[in-house]
């Protein structure tokens, strides 16, 4: 009789289990659901294609991959300019051309591929030739752009009495009171090894290690080594410094935070603190100083340092003394006292009973837990370089804000994955060392 | 009798030698690891301080100039505080916001990805090296690097921080989380198989209830970081607090109240969800184990 009642109050608290699970299996889906129906309003996500800028996407993805070369012509004095991404570095010296451009005098033919052509002719008058379409005309009149073209115009086409500009697939064709120019695309990054202003540049590796010497003042290996490095327009030392300024605040940061947090961690550690209060106290700094954040800390530190390196090393210290402080006075807490008494039991006296009873336990753990934290810095410095500027973080936001190095944003991008992932396998590598066999790893 | 004295004395002597000269070279490789270190540290400090525009000792003394002006300007309007604290609360909730949508999208991300990248639990096995580095390059992209790219495209706003911080969120939790799965017990699984469930329903009932605590300790714990950055993608113009920080920021002098209320704000809310969540993480992993 009990025993069928207990029972039936087992169905009943089984029953009431299942159906309260089922409940929460339904309910956990569907609050986060509206919550992002919430977000989706919040953020506007609706209202995303309207501010997206596709034709921004467009120019970053090819860009990435492929280099434009200028050509132009100007209106008033009918000057031909050549030049790489339209820098100073990539200008061709004078009576040299791409060899896609057929010069007469001051009148050239641009050769786009695909059957397209512009043509400078006479006079300020430009043609665009296409199989796709009717060759547009177009010349200055009067201070005013005079074309060929119908009324409306084509989508491709941005007209006005000052300017008109056409993209194609191509190329594109920019008509200005100043200047006509053509942008034509070509793959790949052309001045990547040598600028033109080296004798270097479109030297082959098979050329510069065994062809004849192309600058009698230098070695080719030698000459070839010195124009790389000192490319004025992608700055590979300088980037190379970046780089490695980013990986130093991570390591001046990491290791200064370790230095100091370690002594600090052994007066807010229970079984270690001679004082409670000063226990408390320790512990409300390290709080505090997490808490505040390392973007709060970066600014401070900013007004003081000024910009540059300095400023991120000592906001990842000040803010990394407080996760060390706390996870180094838990590995404290948790470090086995029998160790300590046998040491004890030899008569050492107490700081023997740190070095030899305390120290060989905790450092695997300490180092594991540095070197963790090197390894994030080296991301952490990388953002906080990009608001104190300092480091690689800089050359990118700097990359960035032109608007159209985006072949060196890609590049940049390439090294801070390549730099965070060596960085990633050296400190496991290292990790995995420290804490052989162990199984703790973090 | 004196030959065996002599032979037991030779050898603890040698042994007793030998751990000597094991403790010296130990002591010697532990002195020249220190030395190195030592070195690396004053000469990369003496770069990184001529490599910056202001010396260390020079800005040493200015250290407090700054937090002493701010909470100066602050007391004497400290009228103003509670109007402060309401005018930037909208864009604390829309950092939060950030941080909470991007942390579950991440989570929900790294849980598929890790599913895909553990040996035994892998729908595609072949892939597994495929989706593991897929996980390395979403770790190692540091999430300013997708924000800008992301704002340049899309405009500023909270939309691209979310996107940066959850692709992140993704590739860091996704490799946590496969290393737990490793540990999870095939047994289900296999019963699972063995009465015809596809692989999303082993996964789905096989897996993730053993997982489940873990996982969630995990992704609080990164919620709590994605917080500290989406704020610092705000700065960069991102939206959320970190832009209004921005912004008050070159207000500059005499209107530091603004900045003092943001850092009121900020501190507040990190402080906050770090009580929360550990709070939470201690109570899942023990009764986990309990």
């Amino acid at each position: 009789m009990t025993m069928l009642s207990t029972n039936g109050d087992l169905r009943q608290q089984t029953a009431d289990m299942f159906t309260r699970k089922k409940r929460i299996a339904l309910a956990v889906p569907a609050v986060i659901f509206a919550y992002f129906v919430y977000v989706f309003i919040a953020f506007d996500v609706a209202g995303l294609a309207d501010r997206a800028r596709m034709d921004n996407a467009r120019t970053l993805v090819a860009d990435a991959y492929s280099y434009k070369t200028h050509v132009a012509r100007d209106n008033r004095d009918a000057e031909l300019l050549f030049a790489i991404e339209g820098s100073r570095a990539g200008t061709y010296p004078a009576g040299e051309y791409p060899e896609w451009v057929s010069v007469d005098g001051t009148n050239m033919v641009v050769d786009l591929g695909g059957g397209n052509f512009v043509r400078y002719l006479d006079d300020t008058l430009v043609t665009f030739e296409s199989p796709d379409f009717d060759t547009i005309t177009l010349q200055l009149v009067d201070d005013v752009v005079v074309t060929n073209l119908p009324d409306p115009a084509p989508s491709w086409v941005n007209a006005s009495d000052t300017r008109v500009s056409i993209t194609t697939d191509a190329g594109r064709l920019t008509y200005t009171r100043s200047k006509a120019e053509v942008f034509r695309y070509s793959n790949g990054w052309e001045l990547f090894f040598f600028t033109l202003a080296s004798p270097y540049h479109g030297a082959g590796l098979v050329d510069i290690l065994a062809g004849p010497q192309l600058d009698d003042s230098r070695s080719n290996i030698v000459g070839a080594w010195q124009d790389f490095w000192g490319n004025t327009l992608w700055r590979h030392t300088d980037v190379m410094w970046a780089l490695g300024e980013t990986v130093l605040m991570a390591f001046l940061g990491t290791f200064g935070a370790a230095i100091i947090a370690l002594p600090l961690a052994f007066l807010a550690a229970k079984n270690f603190a001679p004082v409670v209060a000063v226990r408390f106290a320790v512990r409300r700094v390290f709080d505090f100083v997490r808490g505040v954040d390392g973007l709060i800390w970066t600014i401070i530190l900013s007004r003081a340092f000024g910009p540059g390196p300095l400023t991120g090393a000592l906001a990842i210290l000040v803010t990394d003394v407080g996760g060390f402080g706390k996870s180094f006075s838990e590995a404290l807490e948790n470090v086995d006292e029998k160790q300590i008494e046998g040491v004890q039991s030899t008569g050492a006296k107490p700081i023997q009973r740190y070095r030899f009873g305390v120290i060989p336990q905790v450092t695997p753990i300490l180092l594991s837990q540095i070197l963790y934290y090197f390894e994030s810095n080296t991301r952490s410095a990388t953002i906080i370089g990009a608001i104190t500027g300092g480091g690689i973080g800089l050359f990118l936001t700097q990359a960035m804000q032109t608007q159209n190095d985006w072949e060196k944003v890609t590049y940049y991008i390439i090294l801070i994955v390549i730099m965070v992932m060596v960085m990633d396998t050296v400190s496991g590598w290292l990790r995995r060392k420290l804490i052989k066999g162990d199984g703790e790893g973090h | 009798m004196v030959d065996l004295s002599v032979s037991g004395r030779t050898g603890t002597q040698s042994m007793h030698d030998s751990y000597m000269a094991m403790t010296r070279r130990k002591r010697a490789y532990g002195g020249i690891i220190l030395g190195v270190f030592v070195v690396l540290m004053v000469t990369g400090f003496q770069t990184v301080d001529a490599r910056s525009a202001g010396g260390f000792w020079e800005g040493l003394p200015r250290i407090f100039d700054f937090p002493a002006g701010v909470v100066t300007e602050a007391w004497d309007r400290i009228d103003r505080m509670p109007a402060n604290l309401a005018q930037f609360f909208p864009a604390l909730i829309e950092t939060i916001n950030i941080a909470a949508v991007s942390t579950l999208v991440g989570a929900l991300l790294g849980l598929v990805l890790s599913l895909l990248s553990t040996r035994g639990l892998a729908k595609w096995p072949r892939l597994i090296p495929v989706f593991r580095r897929i996980m390395d390059i979403m770790r190692a992209l540091p999430e300013i690097v997708i924000a800008l790219v992301l704002i340049f495209i899309l405009g500023g706003g909270p939309i691209p921080a979310m996107i940066a911080i959850a692709f992140h969120t993704a590739g860091a939790l996704g490799k946590l989380f496969s290393e737990v799965a490793e540990n999870a017990d095939l047994k289900p699984v296999e019963g699972l198989a063995s009465v015809g469930a596809n692989w999303s329903q082993r996964m789905l009932l096989g897996v993730i209830p053993q997982v489940a605590p873990n996982y969630l300790s995990y992704t609080l714990m990164r919620f709590e970081i994605n917080i500290r950055a989406s704020a610092i993608l705000g700065f960069v113009g991102a939206g959320g607090i970190g832009y209004e920080l921005r912004n008050a920021m070159t207000f500059g002098m005499g209107r530091f109240d603004l900045a003092a209320a943001i850092f009121v704000l900020l501190f507040l809310t990190i402080v906050f969800f770090d009580q929360i969540s550990s709070f939470y993480r201690n109570k899942l992993v023990k009764g986990y184990h309990a």
